[in-house]
């Protein structure tokens, strides 16, 4: 029989799993210029580390949870997928000839889904966490909510996507989703010595913006990707996920200029990926006008949502609530209003006169999310904290979590311009010193 | 024998180093260094947080010299160094007692 395999499909699903993948060393950079010198090599082995750990999960029941069927293709649980069927995924690699692109392709899209939600979560405990307590929660938290949500969201069996919630990419899945979590882990973790006293200032701006660029080019895989075709839908998508961007950065500058007085280059930043977050449910449903509304909304809410910590008085350090959770939330509801079915996604909101059907249902998605996430996440930071341990001790914070939980230091500069004159004084090689003994 | 230090903005390094190549010095020591006068810092903004920054960067120039020449030194950096706006910096002089050349073990001012 003639295969139904589409090589265009298939050709696009890989290169956008590997763009999301990019994604992630494009998270840990974003992140590692906005800590201070001693704890970039942290935030960056935290992200990789929650790469490495739920790629691991996936592959024995992370996939299975999430969208698991059984061998005739069906799975009718609202809450979780078939894990049994698909444990170590075996069953996935003889060819269908009847699939448009193989079973392969789509486990490995979605296990970058899984991995970088929960990378996301570790910009709100920066320069503090133990790195293996980090690990035993990111394996957790994984295993408790996202696959379990990821079936609600996506599966066709989930009762989020049954209810008929529009979450393109990961609006509620991805972004609210992490984003509760981050603000149990920044509350089970409690504020950093001297925060918010002491200046905690991004110690390498370049090394954000990289990281915002890498963010930005690898989000065409996670969004345009998620039509999981080359086709009409994954065109409108990649467009509508560029011009977004554009206008919540500017809207970002725009709330700094005109209430701090500067347009910075932090502020671009994060304008650029308060609007990746915000267009990644909705890309699908709405016009690129209307993707730029949602962008400058999302822009300027995001903008002055990242005040809220010093309001509320938790040190949610790299600002994951106030970019993912409040952009996550803001570009799912947002739905409700602009989306029109000459869109992909073929639903009106309020303002093509859908009425607030859609509304309702983006409020619903977006909250459950949000309340489940934010609970498991409470318990599970808890008993990690009353058990193993959550927090570095006060001294080794102090002198720096590279040093402490890593035994290294990022950066060898001699700060005097000296051409690294003092560069390899002091150190001595371990083996060499013993032997001068 | 004379040591003369001097911390000045950073932007006037190369004008400093080439007014003193031109009152003849034989050396200088140059390090980085941070600190404040009447000048205080400044205030940097990161996602809306204001952060004083205490402590700016300067550059630490020192020289030592004859006794005769120290206030010609002094005076070829300030008039190097001077902008006459704030944080321009400041110069001092104290005694030396004692100068040795390495390579030669030679004292005193032959060593300078």
């Amino acid at each position: 029989m003639e295969s139904a395999l589409d090589t265009g499909n298939t050709a696009w699903l890989l290169t956008s799993t590997a763009l999301v993948l990019l994604m992630i060393p494009g998270l840990a950079f974003f992140y590692g210029g906005m800590v201070r010198q001693k704890s970039v090599l942290n935030m960056l082995m935290m992200v990789m580390g929650a790469l490495f750990v739920v790629g691991v999960l996936w592959t024995f029941f992370g996939y299975g949870m999430a969208f698991g069927t059984d061998a005739a293709g069906v799975s009718d649980n609202n809450w979780i997928g078939n894990v049994s069927e698909n444990i170590g995924l075996a069953n996935l690699i003889t060819d269908n000839p009847e699939a448009s692109y193989p079973a392969m392709a789509f486990v490995a899209f979605q296990a970058m889904f899984a991995c970088i939600t929960v990378g996301l979560i570790a910009g709100a405990i920066a320069d503090r966490a133990r790195f293996g307590a980090w690990m035993v929660f990111a394996g957790i938290w994984a295993t408790v909510v996202y696959f379990p949500v990821a079936h609600w969201v996506w599966a066709s069996s989930g009762w989020i996507f049954k209810l008929g919630v529009i979450d393109f990419a990961g609006g509620t899945a991805v972004h609210i989703n992490a984003g509760a979590a981050a603000l149990a882990l920044a509350i089970v973790l409690g504020r950093r010595v001297g925060w918010p006293k002491q200046p905690m200032k991004p110690h390498n701006l370049t090394l954000v913006m990289i990281g915002a660029g890498l963010l930005w080019f690898g989000w065409f895989g996670f969004n345009a990707g998620s039509a999981l075709a080359a086709n009409n839908a994954s065109a409108v998508v990649f467009y509508n996920t560029f011009i977004a961007t554009c206008a919540a950065a500017l809207a970002w500058l725009l709330v700094e200029k005109l209430r701090d007085g500067h347009a910075t280059s932090l502020g671009a930043a994060s304008g650029v990926v308060a609007g990746l977050v915000a267009i990644t449910p909705s890309c699908s449903a709405v016009t690129p006008i209307g993707a730029i509304i949602i962008g400058v909304i999302a822009g300027a809410l995001c903008a002055l949502a990242v005040g809220l910590k010093y309001l509320f008085k938790f040190d949610d350090s790299l600002d994951v609530v106030g970019v993912h959770l409040v952009g996550g939330i803001v570009g799912t509801l947002l739905i409700g209003f602009l989306a029109t079915d000459a869109a992909p996604a073929a639903v009106n909101g309020l303002f093509y006169g859908g009425g607030l059907d859609q509304l309702g249902k983006q409020a619903i998605g977006a909250f459950a999310v949000l309340g489940y996430s934010l609970v498991a996440a409470l318990i599970i930071g808890y008993a990690i904290k009353f058990t193993m341990g959550f927090r570095i001790t006060e001294e080794q914070e102090i002198t720096g979590i590279d040093l402490a939980e890593h035994a290294e230091s990022a950066y060898e500069f001699g700060d005097s311009g000296g051409g690294g004159v003092f560069a390899g004084m002091g150190h001595g090689h371990s083996a060499a010193r013993a032997e001068e003994n | 024998m004379k040591l003369i230090t001097a911390i000045i903005k950073p932007f006037k390094l190369e004008d400093v180093k080439g007014a003193l190549e031109a009152a003849g010095i034989h050396g200088l020591t140059v390090s980085e260094a941070s600190g404040f006068g009447r000048q205080r810092g400044h205030t940097e903004v990161y996602r809306g947080a204001e952060y004083t920054v205490d402590l700016v960067p300067k550059v630490r120039i020192e020289v030592v010299v004859d006794d005769e020449d120290a206030d010609r030194v002094v005076d070829a950096i300030v008039g190097a160094a001077q902008t006459g706006r704030i944080g321009d910096g400041k110069v001092w002089v104290s005694s030396v007692e004692s100068v040795v050349r390495v390579r030669t073990g030679e004292r005193g001012t032959d060593a300078l």
